[in-house]
């Protein structure tokens, strides 16, 4: 069990990067804030307690590595990593802008701590089969976490890595999809009906948890479940809201795509986030 | 000619050679591991060697992610599958993050025969040229099929080597090297050039030697570095035989006379002339009907020559 | 100027031929919003078929529907349509000569901040290596409009290109647009600009400052890159001496490969390419961009004079 000062924690942490999330796409006029918000839990419980990484030693060989299969909503990875020290919080402000180290979709060479480039749908858990298919052949003890959407899951190319890493007895790989029931055309299930969703993955030979996106405790323990299960990987589903922390963006496929922010709506947002920290 | 093998068999050996020597290689395919003789590889390394089954998207992404950390991944198909099927997956996972793999395209051109237009890659040297940070490299004889392999590993970043189903004899002599983004001048001559590139190198060394005998002088280059190409090579060539003929198994827009024409605009534009396929599909038969029939015969490389000759003089 | 991003005008277009033409079906892969396909769904929802985020399947259904006698628009972002799906394109669109029209948005640099992964710099290049295919990009609103028209009269496999950004409008409502012939849009006879998409405004914007300073230069808007106007090439070489190629794409095997392929089998000129110089961009705005990698107007006007200068050295 989680003590709750830890749980407490998570939460602050979780409501800073959503507030520099919207700040950078605020700033950037441009961006995708509905899925980066729906994974924001997801992706603080790896990076702040979860994974094993040196953010003063990015290159460090045996850190745990973690893909942003859904490369669109970077803006949560970016701002993870720059609370987490991997480069100064100022960077944020060039998200999406020339010259930036933030590209508009995850790029390996240019930003300090992203491990893959992604940005087109499907191909990032396919990179993430590599990736732990050498950790195993270098006998390292490193877990190789990637991070999809769930309209992302219509691309054929998921479900070939999919087949694979249960066929090459991945257990050092866990895949956690990021299930706000929203693509960007609209609901998932008038768009591509994905469902049921934990069926299809234990079809293909995957160990599978469902959990609520949102909280820390079932997270976490998800993880070190997966971290258990040996002979095969996880999928864990975590059931999430699009747009998540920011009133009149939750469950509104519109906040999906590239969005231009006016300063009114950053105010709300800001407010919403804010309120929620005074809570915390 | 006595034991002439499938270039990709020696490929095959080249690459359990190179296995042998450096424990960093990995090699990947899809389910035709006897075609691309990875089986060789896979055979004696069987942990280094990972069937991803037919999922050729999967396996260019995932050794973009084996490279990741740190080994060097030989992923090995046909040509149309990696270069088409896979063909983000190849630019947005390997050529833009300049990931350190090697993608193998076997059965490249029509040369691929009775299996018909749906595996006969005619594309693919295009398709891989308009990818920056791409270097494609298409060996003309199973000596250079080895110092390709050779010359893959020893530089860091995303290759594409492009390989045909059928067999060439050896043609170069002792001696010969392979380089990176240089040509090889396999003859020497002063009326016209024929720059060729896999296969088709032997079948213009057939065309030169019967020009030759009618009295035409060629200069044969091997331009096995399709991308980066020898644009000196080219210049000097235009300069001192003044036309040019580009032979390829491929499709003439975008491939080989593609890159040459590209060349020749900016440095010095010389009557070329283009052997290969017509931007057109072929169909399903013998390779040497299927020359015949498309254009690719030595006899096409003569006129080829004989035209952009008298072009230049006119 | 009016600026208008010629997605928008596709959008537009479909719902207009869509009412005339029952034929015609659309495909979409979750992106109607980005794609303005959502004008058609909206008003045919019955012949409108999202098949969510799956661009090959995309391809492959429309293969299946052309075989039936209908006309699939397919859409979706140019990286998805030219390299996702680009077996599919080719093994069952172009190779059997089906009545696909593959629509995309996205094309080139216009794609701006999205970066590399979504900006298309090679899908001329790939889809003018695969036989069969027609391609077109069109320069404004006005002549996107006349594109998506033209294109349903052609029997045939077709690759139209869009713009994410706005451009401006450049021609009249009475313009004559036929697939495979260019339009010159200013007469002259130092040289040839022949530019591509968006960036013929650039090009007409070189022509005028190259005006001033005495330099007379044709501008043709070569909306049709695949069958190319070999005439119009030819012509310009003979008349002008010099071109220049402008284009929003890698500048190997795009418009620039397609006009030297060209010039070496006939009219032997200087040819120097504008575009991306065989390397992957970045995010950014787009006029940041174009200047970053040397494809504005300055750069246009250095190679005209360039090749013009390369012109009178060979006359020597």
């Amino acid at each position: 069990m989680l003590k709750n000062e830890e749980i407490q924690h998570l939460k602050k942490v979780a409501n800073q990067i959503r507030i520099d999330l919207i700040d950078m796409i605020s700033y950037a006029q441009s961006g995708h804030p509905g899925g980066a918000l729906s994974a924001v839990e997801i992706v603080t419980s790896l990076y702040f307690r979860v994974m094993n990484i040196k953010p003063s030693d990015p290159k460090w060989e045996d850190r745990d590595r973690f893909i942003l299969s859904k490369g669109h909503a970077c803006a949560v990875l970016y701002a993870s990593l720059a609370e987490k020290g991997y480069f100064p919080k100022e960077t944020l402000k060039t998200f999406r802008k020339f010259q930036s180290i933030l590209q508009g979709h995850p790029d390996m060479r240019k930003t300090p701590g992203v491990e893959m480039n992604s940005g087109t749908l499907g191909n990032g858990i396919s990179a993430g089969v590599g990736m732990s298919l050498g950790a195993k052949l270098s006998n390292k003890n490193l877990r190789v976490y990637v991070l999809l959407g769930c309209g992302e899951l219509n691309e054929g190319v998921v479900w070939e890595s999919a087949m694979a890493a249960s066929h090459f007895k991945l257990d050092n790989m866990t895949a956690i999809v990021d299930f706000n029931k929203l693509q960007s055309d609209g609901e998932m299930e008038k768009i591509m009906n994905m469902n049921p969703l934990s069926a299809k993955w234990q079809a293909f030979g995957w160990h599978t948890i469902e959990v609520n996106g949102h909280n820390f405790e079932e997270l976490i323990l998800a993880f070190e479940e997966a971290k258990k299960i040996k002979g095969k990987p996880t999928a864990i589903i975590a059931h999430t809201i699009k747009g998540k922390g920011v009133s009149y963006m939750e469950n509104k496929p519109q906040y999906h795509g590239t969005y231009k922010m006016s300063s009114e709506e950053t105010r709300i947002a800001l407010e919403d986030l804010t309120k929620e920290r005074t809570v915390i | 000619m006595a034991n002439v093998l499938p270039l990709r068999q020696y490929y095959g050996d080249a690459l359990l050679k190179a296995g042998r020597e450096n424990k960093k290689i990995v090699a990947l395919d899809a389910d035709v591991s006897k075609g691309t003789f990875s089986k060789f590889f896979g055979t004696e390394f069987p942990e280094r060697f990972f069937n991803f089954g037919i999922a050729e998207q999967n396996m260019l992404a995932a050794a973009a992610g084996l490279a990741s950390m740190g080994f060097i991944p030989f992923a090995n198909s046909y040509a149309v599958f990696v270069t088409m099927r896979a063909c983000e997956q190849l630019r947005n996972m390997i050529a833009y993050p300049r990931a350190n793999v090697k993608v193998m395209g076997g059965h490249g051109g029509i040369s691929v025969g009775q299996d018909g237009v749906s595996h006969q890659a005619i594309e693919d040297i295009a398709i891989v040229r308009s990818m920056s940070n791409m270097t494609v490299l298409v060996p003309g004889d199973p000596i250079e099929v080895g110092q390709v392999v050779e010359a893959a590993l020893n530089y860091v970043g995303p290759v594409y080597i492009r390989l045909a189903r059928i067999s060439v004899p050896n043609l170069f002599q002792e001696g010969y090297q392979f380089k990176i983004g240089k040509g090889n001048i396999i003859k020497e001559g002063k009326d016209v050039t024929i720059m060729a590139i896999g296969i088709m190198v032997k079948v213009a060394l057939d065309a030169a030697a019967q020009l030759e005998k009618q009295g035409i002088s060629v200069r044969v280059v091997n331009m096995a570095s399709v991308k980066p190409i020898d644009k000196e090579l080219i210049f000097e060539s235009a300069k001192k035989t003044g036309a040019i003929v580009t032979v390829e198994d491929h499709n003439v827009v975008g491939g080989l006379a593609g890159a040459v024409c590209e060349v020749l605009c900016e440095l010095k534009p010389v009557p070329l002339e283009k052997v290969g396929l017509q931007d057109t599909f072929a169909e399903s038969g013998d390779e040497t009907e299927l020359f015949k029939h498309y254009g690719l015969d030595t006899k096409d490389i003569i006129n080829a020559a004989k035209k952009a000759i008298a072009r230049k003089k006119g | 100027m009016q600026m208008i991003p010629t997605r928008e005008a596709y959008g537009e277009a479909l719902v207009e031929i869509g009412e005339k033409n029952k034929k015609i079906i659309v495909l979409e892969a979750d992106i109607s919003k980005s794609t303005r396909t959502i004008y058609f769904a909206k008003k045919f929802p019955e012949r409108f078929f999202n098949v969510g985020v799956a661009e090959q399947n995309e391809m492959a259904v429309a293969a299946g529907i052309a075989a039936t006698g209908k006309i699939p628009f397919v859409s979706t972002y140019a990286v998805f349509a030219s390299m996702r799906a680009c077996e599919q394109v080719r093994t069952f669109i172009a190779y059997p000569r089906l009545n696909v029209k593959i629509a995309v948005s996205h094309g080139g640099l216009t794609a701006a901040n999205d970066g590399v992964t979504h900006q298309a710099t090679e899908d001329i290049g790939i889809m003018r290596t695969i036989p069969n295919m027609t391609i077109i990009m069109p320069a404004d609103a006005v002549s996107t409009k006349k594109a998506v028209i033209a294109s349903v009269e052609y029997e045939g496999p077709v690759y139209l290109r869009f713009t994410r950004d706005s451009v401006p409008v450049l021609y009249d409502e009475d313009l004559k647009f036929e697939i495979g012939k260019s339009i010159m849009l200013r007469q002259g006879f130092d040289a040839t600009l022949i530019a591509l998409g968006d960036m013929v405004s650039k090009a007409l914007e070189a022509h005028n400052i190259l005006k001033e300073e005495g330099i007379g230069v044709r501008v043709l808007d070569m909306h049709t890159v695949k069958p190319i106007d070999k005439e119009a090439v030819i012509k310009a070489a003979v008349e002008t001496g010099a071109i220049v190629t402008v284009e929003d794409h890698n500048i190997i095997n795009g418009l620039g490969g397609a006009v030297a392929e060209v010039i070496v089998e006939n009219e032997l000129v200087p040819v120097k390419r504008i575009g991306l110089q065989d390397t992957f961009a970045e995010s950014g705005e787009y006029e940041k961009l174009l200047t970053k990698y040397k494809m504005n107007v300055v750069d246009i006007i250095n190679a005209v004079k360039l090749v013009i200068g390369r012109k009178k050295y060979a006359k020597k």
